[in-house]
């Protein structure tokens, strides 16, 4: 099976932003609520880039050039001052190098962006903004614990929309306890209302550790079950495709081919990518590596100089196999037919999940259904005989 | 040559055994602080999970008197639980004397008894010692009537000590060392020592422990095992001090290990004699009563291309476990395995961990059974512990079942609960006794199956662990028997059938439906459960369909994380049983067999 070439395309830039206004109930990227350690950090990214960046060692040299996306995720990026950010900017494009028109994204919460700073943000040439929304229910964000309104929400797309932003996406959560089918289409009509040109719909995860995690686990907080999850995501995907949408992936959504995202699509085709900040990954033909989970380590490191990676693992061919065909069985472009290795068992499976509607053989592709989507995590399994 | 003193630690389970070892290690400086920890001579993983001992240990300790002289002492520990005896009867064979612990709270159990009973068998010198006098509740005087009356020792001679602080452990030694006789002197003899247990490493290949009764064996010595006759030249002979100390040579009265390059595994049996093979003994060593199963057990691999594999294993195993008995069997799901014996439920459940832990064996078990008799109607009487030979109902003309006397000695204030037990259990004929002020003992006659699946554990809920229990077999008596099968989507999982009495079919029918409801991973179509007598269905219940994974987003940080959740299912998914096409995990059959947690 092979991505393996991917090495040679133009790699992805992450920047981590690990600070939030409050942590939201359900999260499990790493961000900390306290801004007190933001000089320090954004020192320590500058040195972190220098690393990798023009004057770094002979380990990396060569490896991450001629960027053609970059990605401020968080966290909330946009919680930055407008000199901290541009500061941030300059230095990216003093260590690195990118291709003449990359996609530059920028996270962003509802109540951290202002007209001024939006403006400020394009002068910066960020191009994408992707705007955690999560729902335009009230209940539903007290529920998530989300520090905005919905009505501040819909203030900040109608800010964005008239900063001139001609990409957007929005980030949404659906099947809460909170919420039925009625108002999760409540909130996906009023989003539509701007046309943005990419949607990421996230089923609601309880990830252990979390407080929402740990309110599940004590019987305060429940999933509302498999049957109903399964009708939130046919009708998301029904309803999205039917408005112009292409379910591109599990949970991502495009207004068309060169709307999808491209610094995401990095991450799910072995395509190398250079992740910088606490807790960032990146990817290097083969070699996967990833930083510490703590601004004060991170920040400490920096400052003596040391990489601050936490670990990092050589991806054997089988465990490359594996991620290729669990990561392209959750995109509807599918997976090689030749990938497939030559073992009978395979198309015993194969036939199989065609007769249950779980995937379907197009141009030489094996692409998964809606159906196949809604057990996306067992269809690898399902190969393995 | 040195003093020498032989003796294994023996009581009842948890009394203290493993405790009292280590504060005698401690003493003989055989670690330092650094190296030590509790019970150290468990030194099994399993053991340590459960705090019990499963194997003897033997350590050889030196020791100085207070009269000056210094002393090879051999101690060996012991296992407690009753399903361990035959680790105890083994080590006995190779002591001229024991320390006979007992609790000075709990005072004397069913084990200590039995174990007393075992020494007394080899005539040993027997020093009874109270343990955890620490204990606000620990009572001497009460422990020292029964040390007189039940056990019939003399308890002015009893030692008391405290192994956890570590009180009185000299007097223990000193105990030891004067009253315990020192083997006899037969050096000049020809060479009689007694396999008393064995295990098998890749590197050397077997390497026995064992007890020279007579002569002497050296490095470069040809021996020859009298079982086979099959002859070996030793490599290395030496004592067990938490690691193997190579020795000159093992001379009458010790006890130590043998390393002869024995690749050959069936060459060892345990309770053989080894001799030398130019001037051998003419007779072999008396060697151990054969083990008596009480549960049987058939087990397979989960792919049956292992089998091979599990043939070599289970020899090995062997080696180390004397008690396990096993041969040939084979089933329409499982295909090949083996029919087991075992001393019990625990003694059942640690062959399975050990196979797997130790040999890498994922193994499947069937339910335990019992030995069951069938008198058919043209006169033919059969012995079935195996389900699938159960005869045509038909041509059946009487069923039996072996029954045991159960004997349960509790607090008082648990007498209903364990009466209620009892009786669901299809106990009968209850005799209730007094042995001292605050226990009750209750005997009853009971079905041995009623106790081989959870009945243990239960008691030991119910009682909050204060419930001790014995039995012995009495006889057979009639009983109704059925055959139970369990049927996956329509198709009967042989491994899973039991023979049970009529009463009691359909509870267990339920229970076996809804434990494998709760393991068997859900599909994407509906799978049907249920258990069946003849063609008529019991018990029933369904595993609706799967809808929906969980995870909906996958960035950097998620792709690792996701990969290794993947290749942990896929490991599982290799150790699923086809039924249909039906996945059954490994877990499903061994959760059967669980206790319930009410
Ligand atoms: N208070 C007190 N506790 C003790 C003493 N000796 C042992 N224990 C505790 O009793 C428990 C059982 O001790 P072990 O030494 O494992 O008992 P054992 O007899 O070896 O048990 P098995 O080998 O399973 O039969 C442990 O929790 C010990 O810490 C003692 O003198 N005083
Ligand atoms: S804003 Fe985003 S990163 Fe911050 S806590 Fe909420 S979900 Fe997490
Ligand atoms: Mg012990």
């Amino acid at each position: 099976m092979n991505n393996r070439q991917n090495h040679r395309k133009n790699p992805g830039l992450y920047v981590h932003v690990p600070f939030c206004r409050s942590k939201c109930l359900y999260c499990d990227f790493y961000s900390i609520a306290s801004q007190t350690s933001i000089p320090t950090w954004l020192e320590a990214v500058q040195r972190e880039m220098r690393l990798y960046g023009e004057d770094c060692g002979d380990e990396h040299r060569g490896k991450f050039q001629n960027f053609d996306s970059l990605y401020l995720g968080g966290g909330t990026p946009t919680i930055l001052s407008e000199r901290d950010l541009a500061a941030l900017m300059e230095s990216a494009r003093k260590y690195f190098t990118f291709s003449p028109e990359p996609e530059i994204t920028i996270e962003a919460n509802p109540d951290s962006l202002s007209a001024g700073k939006l403006q400020n943000i394009r002068d910066l040439g960020i191009n994408r903004i992707s705007l955690g929304v999560q729902s335009l229910d009230d209940a539903d964000l007290k529920y998530l614990g989300r520090t905005h309104s919905a009505n501040q929400a819909v203030k900040a797309l109608e800010m964005i929309r008239f900063s001139g932003f001609t990409n957007i996406s929005v980030d949404l959560i659906y099947g809460l306890e909170t919420q039925n089918l009625r108002g999760w289409r409540k909130t996906l009509d009023k989003i539509l209302e701007f046309r943005p040109e990419h949607l990421s719909c996230y089923q609601l995860t309880f990830e252990p550790g979390t407080p929402l995690g740990k309110m599940k686990a004590a019987g305060k907080v429940r999933s509302i079950g498999d049957k109903l999850e399964a009708a939130f995501f046919i009708y998301t995907s029904r309803y999205l495709e039917r408005e112009g949408y292409l379910h591109y992936e599990i949970s991502n959504f495009a207004r068309a081919t060169e709307l999808t995202s491209c610094h995401n699509q990095k991450y799910w085709t072995h395509t190398p990518y250079l992740g910088l900040g606490p807790s960032a990954h990146s990817f290097y033909s083969g070699t996967r590596w990833w930083n510490v989970k703590s601004v004060k380590k991170y920040c400490q490191l920096l400052a003596e100089g040391t990489p601050p990676v936490e670990s990092s693992e050589i991806l054997t061919e089988d465990q490359l196999d594996l991620e290729s065909l669990y990561l392209g069985l959750r995109t509807s472009a599918g997976i090689d037919l030749n990938e497939l290795g030559a073992d009978p068992g395979m198309s015993g499976a194969l036939a199989e999940m065609q007769r249950t509607g779980l995937v379907k053989i197009s141009n030489g592709r094996i692409k998964p259904t809606r159906k196949g989507f809604l057990v996306a995590d067992s269809l690898p399994l399902m190969f393995q005989g | 040559m040195q003093k020498i003193r032989n003796f294994s630690i023996i009581a009842h389970i948890d009394h203290g055994k493993s405790t009292l070892a280590d504060r005698l290690i401690q003493h003989a400086g055989l670690v330092n602080d650094r190296q030590f920890r509790d019970q150290i001579l468990d030194n099994m993983d399993i053991e340590r999970e459960r705090g019990i001992t499963i194997k003897s240990q033997t350590v050889v300790l030196s020791y100085k008197s207070k009269s000056g002289e210094v002393f090879d002492l051999n101690l060996i520990d012991t296992p407690g639980h009753a399903d361990f005896s035959y680790e105890v009867s083994r080590a006995l064979a190779s002591c001229e004397g024991v320390l006979l612990l007992v609790d000075a709270s709990q005072g004397v159990q069913a084990q200590t008894i039995a174990n007393l009973y075992a020494a007394m068998e080899h005539d040993l010198t027997i020093i009874p010692v109270i343990n955890k006098i620490d204990l606000p509740s620990a009572d001497i005087e009460m422990v020292k009537e029964q040390i007189d009356h039940d056990l019939g020792l003399d308890s002015d001679l009893a030692v008391l000590c405290s192994s956890k602080e570590g009180t009185g452990i000299e007097d223990v030694l000193e105990a030891v060392v004067a009253r315990i006789p020192p083997p006899a002197e037969n050096s000049d003899k020809p060479l009689a020592a007694l396999i008393f247990d064995a295990h098998y490493d890749p590197f050397r290949g077997t390497i026995v422990s064992c007890r020279v009764f007579d002569g002497k064996v050296r490095p470069g010595d040809l021996i020859r095992l009298m079982y086979n006759g099959a002859v070996h030249k030793v490599e290395e002979v030496g004592f067990f001090r938490l690691f193997r100390d190579p020795q000159p040579e093992l001379s009458a009265g010790s006890v130590g290990y043998l390393i002869a390059g024995i690749k050959t595994v069936a060459d060892v049996r345990i309770g053989d004699t080894i001799t030398m093979d130019t001037n051998p003994v003419e007779a072999r060593l008396p060697g151990f009563k054969d083990v008596k199963p009480v549960v049987f057990s058939s087990i397979y691999p989960i792919s049956s291309d292992e089998y091979p594999s599990l043939v070599d294993s289970l020899e090995k195993y062997k080696l180390n476990d004397a008690a396990l008995i096993y041969q040939k069997d084979s089933s329409a799901a499982l295909g090949q395995g083996f029919r087991c014996g075992f001393l019990g439920l625990l003694h059942l459940e640690i062959v399975q961990e050990r196979l797997e832990r130790e040999f890498d064996q994922a193994i499947i078990m069937t339910a335990p059974s019992v030995q069951y008799q069938f008198k058919l109607n043209d006169g033919t009487e059969l012995t079935v512990e195996n389900p699938q030979y159960y005869p045509d109902p038909i041509l059946i003309k009487n069923s039996a079942e072996p029954f045991i006397k159960a004997t349960i000695i509790i607090p008082e204030r648990y007498m209903g609960a364990v009466m209620k037990l009892c009786l669901e259990r299809r106990g009968s004929n209850p005799r209730i006794a007094y042995p001292t002020t605050a226990r009750v003992e209750i005997t009853f006659d009971m079905p041995l199956a009623e106790v081989v699946f959870d009945f243990y554990d239960r008691l030991k809920t119910i009682t909050q662990g204060y419930g001790s229990f014995d039995y012995e077999l009495i006889e057979y008596r009639d009983s109704d028997l059925v055959k139970l099968d369990i049927l996956v989507n329509g198709e009967r999982v042989d491994a899973l059938s039991i023979i049970v009495h009529r009463d009691r079919a359909r509870e267990w029918g339920l229970q076996v439906c809804d434990r494998l409801k709760e393991e068997i991973p859900r599909h994407n179509f509906k799978i049907a459960i249920q258990g069946a007598i003849g063609g008529k269905i019991i018990s029933r219940s369904t595993i609706s369909p799967f809808r929906k994974d969980v995870t909906a987003k996958c960035y950097g940080g998620d792709i690792t994380r996701k990969r290794k959740l993947l290749e942990k299912q896929k490991k599982g998914k290799k150790r699923m049983k086809m039924v249909g096409n039906v996945e059954i995990p490994q877990s499903a059959f061994v959760s059967v067999l669980k206790a319930r947690d009410e």
